[in-house]
C-alpha cells in the first residue's frame, strides 16, 4: 500500500515538473510549483518526516508561491523564447540523473532499520535526548540544541535574503502616503472588495494564533519557529492584499520590520553568548539554569522566538519589497 | 576564559556583527567602523589561533557543549589556522579601504547594505574554513554565496545584474551538488562530522553510491572554486562588481574553494580513496594545464584590466589544482603557497584596480594610457602585484612557482615545466600590456587630468604591494606553514 502510494505520488511531481518545463504561461508554472511542494511535502510525510513536511508546506506552497505571483506584476505573464539550444543541458542533466541512479542502486536498503543512518549519531537522539534535553520532540531537540549552530546560520541565511532583497528592491511609498491630497481618494480604490476585508478580519486572529500554537508547540509535535514565522507572516499578507499597501506599511513600518529581523537574529545569537558568560560553550543551554534539562527549554523557547521573528519579519518586508516594485520611484522608506 | 572560546569568536564575532552593521543603516559610516572594528578583530583572532596551534597542537570546539559526533565541532589545525589567517588578513585591508571607494561606486541607499553583506561574507568563508563539520560547513556556504551575490549585484554596471544572477545559479547548482554529496555521506555513514567521515570512509571502499559522493562534492566544489571550465560565471562577476569587493572575493572566496577541497581530498576522502581509488589526479592534471594556457590566452585580449585580472585568476586556480595533482607533498605545499601567494598578488592588484576606478570611472586600458605619471604610486603598486603574477625572483608569484616546478622535477614530468613557463610568458604579455598603456603612452587628449589616489586608497594597497615583496624575499615563514600542512595531509593523520 505504502509503495503504491510513494509510486502514484512521485508519478504525479514527475508530471508537474514536465508541465512546468512545457508551459509558457508563467502564472501557470507559478501554481504548478506550488502543487510540487505540496506533493513534496506529502512525499514526507509518507516518510515519517512531518517537520519537514510542514516547513516544505508552509514555505513553498505558501510563501513562495505568493512571493513568485508578487513577482509577476512586474514581469508578465507569458515567458520570453529562449533562443538558446537546449540540447547541451539536457545532456548534462541526464548524465547527473543517470550517475545518481547509478549510485543509489547501490545505496543500503530503503527503509531498513538497521541502515547506518539510522544508528551511530540518532542512536543517542532517541535513547538519551529525553533525559538530555527533555522535550517529547527529538527533531526540535537535534535542530534547536545537538545542532543548534547549524539552525543560527539558516535564521542568518534568511537574514541575509533580506539583504539582497533590499539592496535590489527598495520599499517604495506607495504615492497615496508621499502625497496627502491624493491620500483620501487612494484609499477608496484600494478598498474595492468589503466582503473580503471582512473574511480577511475574522481569519486573521486565528492565524495569529495558529501561528503562535506552532511556535509554542515545537517542542512537543512538529512546528517551531520556522513554520509559525511563516504562518505570522501569512497574516500580514493577507491584510495586506485586502487593505492595500500603505494601511499595511502604516501597520508595520518598515524600519520596525528591519529592526525585528536583526533583532531575532541576536536573541538567537545573544543566547549563545550568554551561555558563554555563563561559563558553557557557546549556545550551550545547560548553563541557563541550576537544572541543566529546564536549562534546555529556556534555551529552546528563547531561540525559536528569535528564528520565529526574524522569518516573520523578513518575510513580510521582502513581500512589501516586491509589491512595491511595480510603483513609480517616488521617494523611499527606510 | 575568552582563550578557550577563540575557535568560536572567530565566527561569531562577524556573524553577530552583521545585524548590528545592518541596524545602523541611517548612516552608512558607522555601519562601515563596525565592520572594519569586526575585521580587525578577526585578524587578530586568526593570528592567536595561528600561535595556538602551532604551540600546542589542534583546538576542538563543540558547539552547544555537545560532543562530536553528536554536535557541532569547530577545528583548527595547521592547515585551516593559515587559511584563516589570509581570509581575515586580507579582510583587515580591504575593509579599511572600501569606504572612500564604495562612497563613490555605491548607492548611497544601499551602502550600509554592502558593508553589512562584506561581514556577512566574512564570516562565512572564515565559517566554511574553521567547520569541522560537513553540513555545518554547507550552511555557512550558503551565508557567504548569498552575501557575495548582493554584492556583486550593487556594482555600477547594469551588467553587474547579469553577471551577479549568473554566479546565482551556478553558485546554486554547486551548493546543491554539495549538499546531495553530503547527503549520500550522511546515508553511508551515519554521521555528518569531518573526523568521524574520515574514519568510516575507508571500509566503505568499494561501495558505487560513495563514488557517486565523491563526484557530486568536487563537481559542486569545482563550480564554487571556478575549476575550468566551470569558471564561466567569474569573469563578469569579477569585472562588474564594486572594485571593493572585487579585490575581497577574488583574494579569499576561491582559496576557500580550494581549502575545502583539499580537506575532502586529503582529510575526509583520504589519500588512497582520492588518488589510488578514484585517481583524481588524471582529471586534475589535465584540466588544470589546459586552463592555465587557455585562459592566460583569454586574458591578453581583454579591454577591461579587471576583466583580465579575473581570467588570470581562472589561470592561478589552474596552478593551485595541478599542486594538488602533482600528488606529492611539494605539489601540495606549491598549492597553499600559492593560495597565500595569490591572495596577497590579486589582492593588491585589484585594490590598485579601484584607485584607478575611483579617480577616472573604469578600468578599460585605453583610458588608463599615460596613468604612470598622474598615478604614480597606484601604478607603482600595480607594476609589484604584476610582477608577482609573472612569477619574477623576489616577489611571492616566484615563490610558488619555484616550489610547483620543483614538484613537477620530482614527478619527471617536463610538459608539465614547459607549460608554467609558457604561461608565465604569457602572464608577462598581459602584464606588459598594461605597462606599456600607463607609462610609455601620453594621455589621451580629452581626458581630465587626475591626481594620485587618497592615501586611503593608497595605504591598502601599499600594505599587500609590500608584502608581496617581503613574502617573496622572506619566505620561510609561509613556506613553513605550508610546507607543514602538506606534509601533515599527505601522512594520514588528517586533521
Amino acid at each position: 500500500m505504502e509503495l503504491l502510494v510513494n509510486i502514484s505520488l512521485l508519478f504525479m511531481l514527475s508530471l508537474t515538473v514536465i508541465a512546468v518545463v512545457r508551459l509558457k504561461s508563467l502564472f501557470a508554472i507559478v501554481m504548478l510549483f506550488g502543487i510540487y511542494s505540496l506533493l513534496s511535502a506529502m512525499i514526507f510525510i509518507a516518510l515519517d518526516a512531518v517537520d519537514v513536511a510542514f516547513t516544505e508546506a508552509a514555505v513553498g506552497a505558501g510563501i513562495s508561491t505568493v512571493l513568485m505571483l508578487a513577482t509577476l506584476v512586474t514581469t508578465g505573464r507569458w515567458e520570453k523564447k529562449s533562443s538558446r539550444s537546449s540540447f547541451l543541458p539536457l545532456l548534462i542533466v541526464s548524465i547527473t540523473g543517470a550517475a545518481l541512479v547509478w549510485g543509489t542502486l547501490d545505496m543500503p536498503e530503503y527503509g531498513n532499520p538497521d541502515n547506518p543512518a539510522h544508528h551511530h549519531v540518532a542512536d543517542r537522539y532517541i535513547e538519551q535526548s529525553p533525559e538530555e534535553i527533555g522535550i517529547p520532540n527529538m527533531v526540535t531537540s537535534v535542530l534547536a540544541s545537538y545542532r543548534g549552530f547549524d539552525t543560527l546560520g539558516e535564521v542568518i541565511v534568511v537574514f541575509t535574503a533580506l539583504i539582497g532583497v533590499l539592496s535590489l528592491l527598495q520599499v517604495r511609498t506607495p504615492p497615496s502616503v508621499a502625497e496627502t491630497p491624493l491620500r483620501n481618494e487612494n484609499r477608496k480604490l484600494s478598498r474595492p472588495y468589503p466582503v473580503l476585508q471582512v473574511v480577511a478580519l475574522v481569519m486573521m486572529p486565528f492565524i495569529i494564533l495558529f501561528a503562535l500554537y506552532v511556535q509554542f508547540h515545537g517542542d512537543f509535535g512538529p512546528g517551531g519557529g520556522f513554520q509559525a514565522g511563516v504562518i505570522f507572516a501569512v497574516a500580514f499578507i493577507l491584510y495586506t492584499l485586502t487593505y492595500g499597501l500603505d494601511d499595511a506599511l502604516a501597520l508595520t513600518p518598515v524600519s520596525v520590520l528591519k529592526a525585528l529581523a536583526a533583532g531575532g537574529v541576536l536573541i538567537y545569537g545573544g543566547t549563545g553568548v550568554v551561555s558563554m558568560l555563563l561559563g558553557g560553550n557557546f549556545l550551550d543551554y545547560n548553563v541557563l539554569s541550576s537544572n541543566p534539562v529546564s536549562g534546555q527549554h529556556i534555551g529552546i523557547i528563547v531561540i525559536e522566538l528569535g528564528v520565529g521573528i526574524t522569518v516573520a519579519s523578513v518575510l513580510i518586508c521582502a513581500f512589501y519589497a516586491f509589491m512595491t516594485r511595480a510603483l513609480p520611484d517616488q521617494g523611499q522608506k527606510g | 576564559m575568552i582563550a578557550s572560546h577563540l575557535p568560536a569568536l572567530q565566527v561569531v564575532v562577524p556573524l553577530l556583527g552583521a545585524p548590528f552593521c545592518f541596524l545602523l543603516w541611517r548612516s552608512p559610516r558607522l555601519s562601515w567602523l563596525l565592520a572594519t572594528l569586526i575585521s580587525w578583530l578577526t585578524f587578530a583572532i586568526s593570528i592567536a589561533l595561528l600561535v595556538t596551534v602551532n604551540n600546542s597542537g589542534t583546538i576542538e570546539y563543540a558547539f552547544g557543549g555537545w560532543q562530536a559526533p553528536w554536535g557541532i565541532e569547530y577545528v583548527v589545525d595547521q592547515l585551516n589556522a593559515f587559511v584563516l589567517l589570509i581570509v581575515s588578513g586580507i579582510a583587515a585591508v580591504v575593509f579599511p579601504y572600501s569606504w572612500i571607494s564604495v562612497q563613490q561606486e555605491v548607492e548611497l541607499r544601499q551602502q550600509s547594505l554592502f558593508f553589512t553583506s562584506m561581514v556577512l561574507c566574512l564570516a562565512g568563508l572564515l565559517g566554511i574554513t574553521i567547520a569541522g563539520d560537513a553540513f555545518n560547513l554547507f550552511v555557512l556556504l550558503e551565508i557567504s554565496s548569498l552575501s557575495t551575490y548582493t554584492m556583486i549585484s550593487m556594482g555600477r554596471d547594469r551588467r553587474a545584474l547579469t553577471a551577479s544572477f549568473q554566479y546565482l545559479i551556478m553558485g546554486t547548482i554547486g551548493a546543491t551538488f554539495i549538499i546531495i554529496g553530503v547527503g549520500i555521506l550522511f546515508m553511508l555513514t551515519g554521521s555528518l562530522n569531518m573526523q568521524d567521515l574520515a574514519q568510516r570512509i575507508p571500509e566503505l571502499d568499494q561501495s558505487r553510491a560513495l563514488h557517486v559522493a565523491f563526484g557530486f562534492l568536487i563537481t559542486g566544489i569545482g563550480l564554487k572554486l571556478a575549476m575550468f571550465p566551470l569558471h564561466l560565471w567569474l569573469p563578469n562577476a569579477y569585472a562588474y562588481a564594486p572594485s571593493a569587493a572585487s579585490a575581497f572575493i577574488a583574494s579569499t572566496a576561491t582559496k576557500v574553494a580550494v581549502y575545502v577541497m583539499v580537506r575532502y581530498l586529503f582529510s575526509i576522502f583520504g589519500v588512497n580513496f582520492s588518488f589510488q581509488t578514484i585517481h583524481i589526479q588524471w582529471l586534475f592534471v589535465p584540466v588544470s594545464l589546459f586552463a592555465i594556457l587557455f585562459t592566460s590566452i583569454v586574458a591578453l585580449f581583454q579591454r577591461d584590466i579587471k576583466r583580465m585580472l579575473a581570467y588570470s585568476s581562472v589561470a592561478q586556480i589552474g596552478y593551485m589544482l595541478l599542486g594538488i595533482g602533482l600528488f606529492n607533498v611539494t605539489g601540495l605545499t606549491a598549492t597553499l603557497l600559492h593560495l597565500f601567494n595569490h591572495a596577497l598578488m590579486k589582492g593588491a592588484l585589484f585594490l590598485a584596480m579601484g584607485a584607478v576606478c575611483y579617480r577616472i570611472g573604469n578600468t578599460f586600458i585605453d583610458s588608463m594610457q599615460g596613468l604612470g605619471k598622474q598615478m604614480p604610486w597606484t601604478m607603482a603598486a600595480f607594476v609589484i602585484g604584476g610582477l608577482s603574477i609573472v612569477g619574477v625572483p623576489l616577489t611571492t608569484g616566484f615563490i610558488s612557482k619555484w616550489v610547483l616546478i620543483q614538484a613537477a622535477v620530482e614527478r619527471g614530468w617536463w610538459p608539465v615545466i614547459i607549460v608554467i613557463v609558457v604561461a608565465s610568458l604569457i602572464a608577462m604579455m598581459y602584464i606588459w600590456r598594461v605597462i606599456e598603456a600607463v607609462y610609455l603612452q601620453s594621455r589621451p587628449e580629452n581626458a581630465k587630468n587626475v591626481s594620485e589616489a587618497p592615501l586611503s586608497l593608497l595605504i591598502p594597497v601599499w600594505i599587500l604591494a609590500l608584502a608581496n615583496l617581503y613574502f617573496g624575499a622572506n619566505a620561510t615563514l609561509s613556506s613553513e606553514l605550508a610546507g607543514n600542512a602538506a606534509a601533515t595531509l599527505f601522512s594520514g593523520t588528517g586533521f
